[in-house]
């Protein structure tokens, strides 16, 4: 095998889902959840950069790239400057095992990992280190608590997460995301009509996982000046940003992956079937943002430990009866 | 062609924190620079921070991480089992019954005993 062919491959790959990710999943995710809300409310949104306000992201991207870089004199400068990395990165990692649809008899997944929604659920829980290492470093209080939150609302809610995985895994027998898609097959195949409790539980605990409303303790700007984020500003910000909804836009793309059946559809081009799954889910998401109010945290930890993890750990066990018996 | 799969999974790390440190060193080259002391101080509501941050906080946090780390545990136990249980039929089934009844019942016990209450 010509390993130096192998190396420039994976780059280019790794290169391109990245900037996929800044230009899809960040600039015009954000452009995407301004436009929703400003509908939402009855405000316009961005209007007035480049048409209809599509360039609004860009621009602001140009000018937090002018930012200055402070760090805190009380903070842990060289935690506090890696962990924006960590989280940017962590978002990127997800992306490796989604399939974006065929094109000509092969599948456009950058790589088909035979864990692959195991792989996909370590690296979705790669991002708390990075959260917790940045809220922690900043030596503010604020921080810590956000941070302290993010702990322990992001591992509480991994575990709904793996249970759904777990069921949509014994449902498929791989854990293959291509071959998860691959067992979905015709219109009521998608695993939402056999897993409609998994897909529930998957799109609570991607919610809650991602720190998005009514999750958003964390953040949540009028009691911790946005949490973990309060010390960070320009690049490393946009960094956390960028982590973030690549993030989302993996979970909502796992949700097509695993419930909606992936690139399968009638008529339409596989890839734009993905595209369209995908922002419905993200769309989804949004509209649950910009409508209800946040949870408190012994709330939103009831519904994890007390709801989502015996409902999940019971229907594990209403999927195993079914397919053995 | 494991090997090849870990080679991209390498290759999306270590371009992912190339590519985000680039963004940082743009910074470094575009930003202004005037720090002066009060700049640098911590954030905490305008006024001048009292302590550290690095104090005491509640065992809540911990205790949940705690519980976490059982369940965690158990997930990835469940992983294989997915898998396989089609080709072991009804052995596999039970077997796994038990295990989750196991669990089951030390969740109900960690309910009972408080451990998921936040106060």
């Amino acid at each position: 095998m010509n390993w130096g062919a192998e190396i420039a491959k994976a780059v280019l790959a790794a290169v391109g889902m990245f900037t996929f990710l800044a230009i899809v999943a960040a600039m015009f995710g954000v452009l995407l959840e301004r436009k929703i809300g400003g509908w939402i409310q009855s405000r316009l949104g961005p209007k007035h950069v480049g048409p209809q306000g599509l360039l609004q992201t860009l621009a602001d991207t140009l000018k937090l790239l002018q930012k200055e870089h402070i760090t805190p004199r009380a903070a842990d400068a060289v935690v506090f400057n890696t962990a924006p990395l960590v989280v940017a990165t962590a978002g990127l990692m997800g992306w490796l095992v989604i399939p974006f649809g065929t094109l000509g008899g092969t599948v456009l997944v950058v790589r088909d990992l035979n864990i692959g929604i195991l792989f996909f659920a370590a690296m979705a829980s790669m991002t708390v280190i990075g959260i917790l290492a940045g809220g922690w470093s900043s030596n503010n209080k604020y921080s810590l608590l956000g941070a302290l939150r993010s702990a322990s609302q992001m591992i509480s809610y991994e575990l709904p997460l793996g249970m759904a995985l777990v069921a949509v895994a014994m449902e498929a027998g791989t854990l293959s995301t291509v071959g998860i898609v691959r067992a979905q097959d015709g219109w009521m195949g998608s695993f939402i009509f056999r897993q409609f409790p998994a897909f529930v539980i998957f799109l609570v605990a991607a919610t809650a996982e991602v720190n998005r409303v009514p999750f958003d303790l964390p953040e949540a700007e009028s009691e911790l000046v946005a949490g973990y984020l309060s010390e960070y500003s320009g690049m490393r910000f946009s960094l956390f940003m960028l982590g973030e909804y690549a993030e989302m836009f993996a979970m909502a793309a796992m949700t097509t992956t695993l419930f909606l059946g992936g690139w399968k559809g009638p008529l339409l081009p596989p890839l734009v079937w993905f595209f369209l799954k995908m922002y419905l889910v993200v769309f989804f998401m949004m509209w649950v943002r910009w409508t209800f109010p946040r949870f408190r945290l012994d709330q939103l930890l009831s519904l994890c430990w007390k709801v989502l993890l015996p409902a999940g750990l019971i229907w594990i066990l209403i999927s195993g009866y079914r397919i053995t018996f | 062609m494991l090997l090849l799969d870990w080679l991209y999974v390498a290759a999306f790390a270590v371009i992912g924190l190339l590519l985000a440190a680039l963004s940082l060193a743009i910074v470094w080259v575009l930003s202004p620079r005037s720090a002066y002391p009060q700049k640098r101080m911590t954030y905490e509501s305008g006024v001048v921070p009292i302590g550290q941050a690095w104090a005491q906080f509640n065992i809540r946090y911990y205790l949940f991480g705690l519980v976490f780390v059982i369940f965690a545990v158990e997930v990835i136990y469940l992983y294989p089992w997915a898998i396989v249980f089609r080709q072991l039929g009804k052995f596999a089934f039970f077997e796994m019954l038990i295990f989750l009844v196991v669990l089951l019942l030390g969740l109900a016990y960690a309910w009972r005993k408080g451990a998921l209450e936040w106060t």
